[in-house]
């Protein structure tokens, strides 16, 4: 017991230590530069609690359910042998945990009311929220693709530079072409779609995958998934916006 | 809307954000595997540690520092106050009068990157991984570093109206020229730090910062450059990054010289 409260009372520390720079940013921009004075100082001190116990509880999470978990189904499946349902599994994950993302939903729906305003679409609710909604599954498919993807390349130990120039590539050169309203939303895109209980679970699967499969290097191999899944929704989404 | 209300309704939020990655997980586990986890119970707690911790740190997020943060970012854009600092008397602003916001970027840029939790993760993955070569808090400054420059060349960008994919593309080069040179084992590692910079933390307040400045910089559209913000913040820690490792690599090349 008495060892416990010191864990986490020492991890409390840890977290308290990852705001501070945040607190005397605003702190300075407020006081110094705005010269403002501090409002509702009761209700700040209550969220930066919060913040403060909700870091160090996640990181407990983290260290107990979801590294544990990625890990041992990424062994589990390299036993197993079967890489058809380890794709599924794959394909499945990146697809659950982008389609209901509330960074991408805010994303999607800002990107219809730039494609009206630029003229791609109706500027009707109806044609707005479907392209909204095409836009939402096109790039919860492509981080499901980009994991099977990134997957594959750890079982056949690809390397990753090559792959990564060629969607750079792909990037550059699909920005000449895809309207010029769409280009920003689909750089950004890639940015919104790794939430934050996906990479800690992804890359628990990555290093346990390149762990268990023998001539793989954990830290070459292993990590690499979540690079995959921001830079495919880049190319999916001008892909949309050119063909739409 | 009252604290417990709140609560309950940031957890509701987050609990729908875990199930369906815990259905699939669990789903796999049960149909496909076919084998007991170990420590199941361990595993239950720890993802609910995870609901709980992740939905009291949005909470204290949406009540401690978005607004201040959102208010600061509407603050520094405002022209009367770029215009209490600038020392030119034109209406139409230099772009070097926004310097406030440059260093705002930067420096919240940086801030919020070190307190990223999805970085701490990955960071703490690779630490284990490397045996110890990477340090947590080697890669957690190399990022963040890097999404204080993209962040701050980003406002930059918006201020004197540069396409961005200019920018996009400079820094690509930049990627690839460097992948050939940085040591081999930390080359994947740097191209996932682009992705997990950008999550919980600095979104909200990056974005508001963009869409701040899109509206009051005279002919930038709020809709079209308000955007973009996100995309430098995820490919400037690709190359601090690839460089951090350079660096060391360099410092223990040299140091074996002397020895």
């Amino acid at each position: 017991m008495k060892a416990g409260v010191f864990a986490l009372s020492r991890s409390m520390l840890g977290s308290l230590r990852d705001l501070a720079p945040i607190v005397l940013v605003i702190a300075f921009f407020q006081l110094v530069v705005l010269q403002q004075p501090i409002p509702d100082f009761f209700n700040l001190l209550i969220g930066f609690f919060c913040v403060v116990a909700g870091l160090t509880f996640f990181i407990y999470g983290l260290e107990m359910g979801l590294f544990p978990i990625g890990g041992s189904m990424a062994y589990e499946f390299a036993r197993k042998g079967s890489l058809f349902w380890l794709l599924v599994f794959a394909f499945a994950l990146g697809v659950g945990t982008t389609v209901a993302e509330p960074a991408l939903i805010a994303v999607a729906a800002e990107a219809a009311q730039v494609a009206a305003a630029g003229g791609m679409i109706d500027a009707g609710v109806q044609s707005q929220m479907e392209y909204a909604s095409g836009l939402r599954y096109t790039v919860a498919f492509s981080v499901g693709f980009a994991l099977v993807l990134g997957v594959l390349r750890i079982l056949k130990g690809w390397s990753i530079q090559y792959m990564i120039v060629v969607g750079y590539m792909l990037v550059v050169v699909m920005t000449f072409f895809a309207p010029k309203e769409i280009i920003g939303i689909a750089y950004d895109s890639g940015g919104v779609t790794t939430s934050t209980i996906t990479v800690p679970l992804v890359t628990a699967l990555g290093v346990g995958l390149a762990s268990s499969i023998k001539g793989r290097n954990p830290m070459i191999d292993g990590f690499g998934l979540i690079a995959f899944a921001s830079l495919s929704p880049m190319i999916f989404v001008m892909a949309y916006g050119m063909l739409v | 809307m009252g604290f417990w209300e709140q609560f309950a309704d940031i957890t509701l939020s987050t609990i729908k954000d875990v199930i369906p990655i815990a259905i699939i997980i669990f789903g796999f586990q049960f149909c496909v595997i076919r084998r007991r986890i170990t420590n199941l119970r361990k595993v239950l707690v720890g993802f609910v540690y995870v609901v709980i911790g992740l939905a009291l740190f949005l909470l204290g997020l949406e009540k401690a520092l978005f607004p201040i943060g959102r208010l600061m970012a509407e603050q520094l854009t405002d022209p009367d106050f770029i215009r209490s600092w600038s020392d030119s008397s034109v209406a139409v602003f230099h772009w070097s009068d926004y310097f406030w916001v440059y260093i705002f970027a930067f420096t919240i840029g940086a801030s919020t990157t070190i307190a990223e939790p999805s970085l701490i993760a990955v960071a703490m993955k690779a630490n284990e991984v490397s045996g110890g070569t990477i340090g947590v808090w080697g890669l957690r400054i190399a990022v963040a570093v890097g999404v204080a420059i993209g962040i701050s060349l980003g406002t930059w960008r918006i201020v004197t109206g540069y396409p961005i994919y200019w920018f996009i593309i400079a820094g690509y080069i930049a990627v690839v020229i460097q992948t050939f040179f940085a040591p081999k084992m930390i080359v994947p590692l740097a191209y996932d730090s682009g992705g997990v910079t950008t999550s919980t933390v600095t979104v909200p307040l990056v974005a508001a910062l963009g869409l701040g400045l899109a509206e009051t910089v005279p002919g930038r559209s709020a809709l079209i450059d308000g955007f973009g913000l996100i995309a430098f913040a995820s490919l400037f820690p690709i190359i601090t990054v690839m460089a951090y490792a350079q660096i060391a690599a360099l410092r223990t090349k040299r140091n074996k010289i002397v020895d």
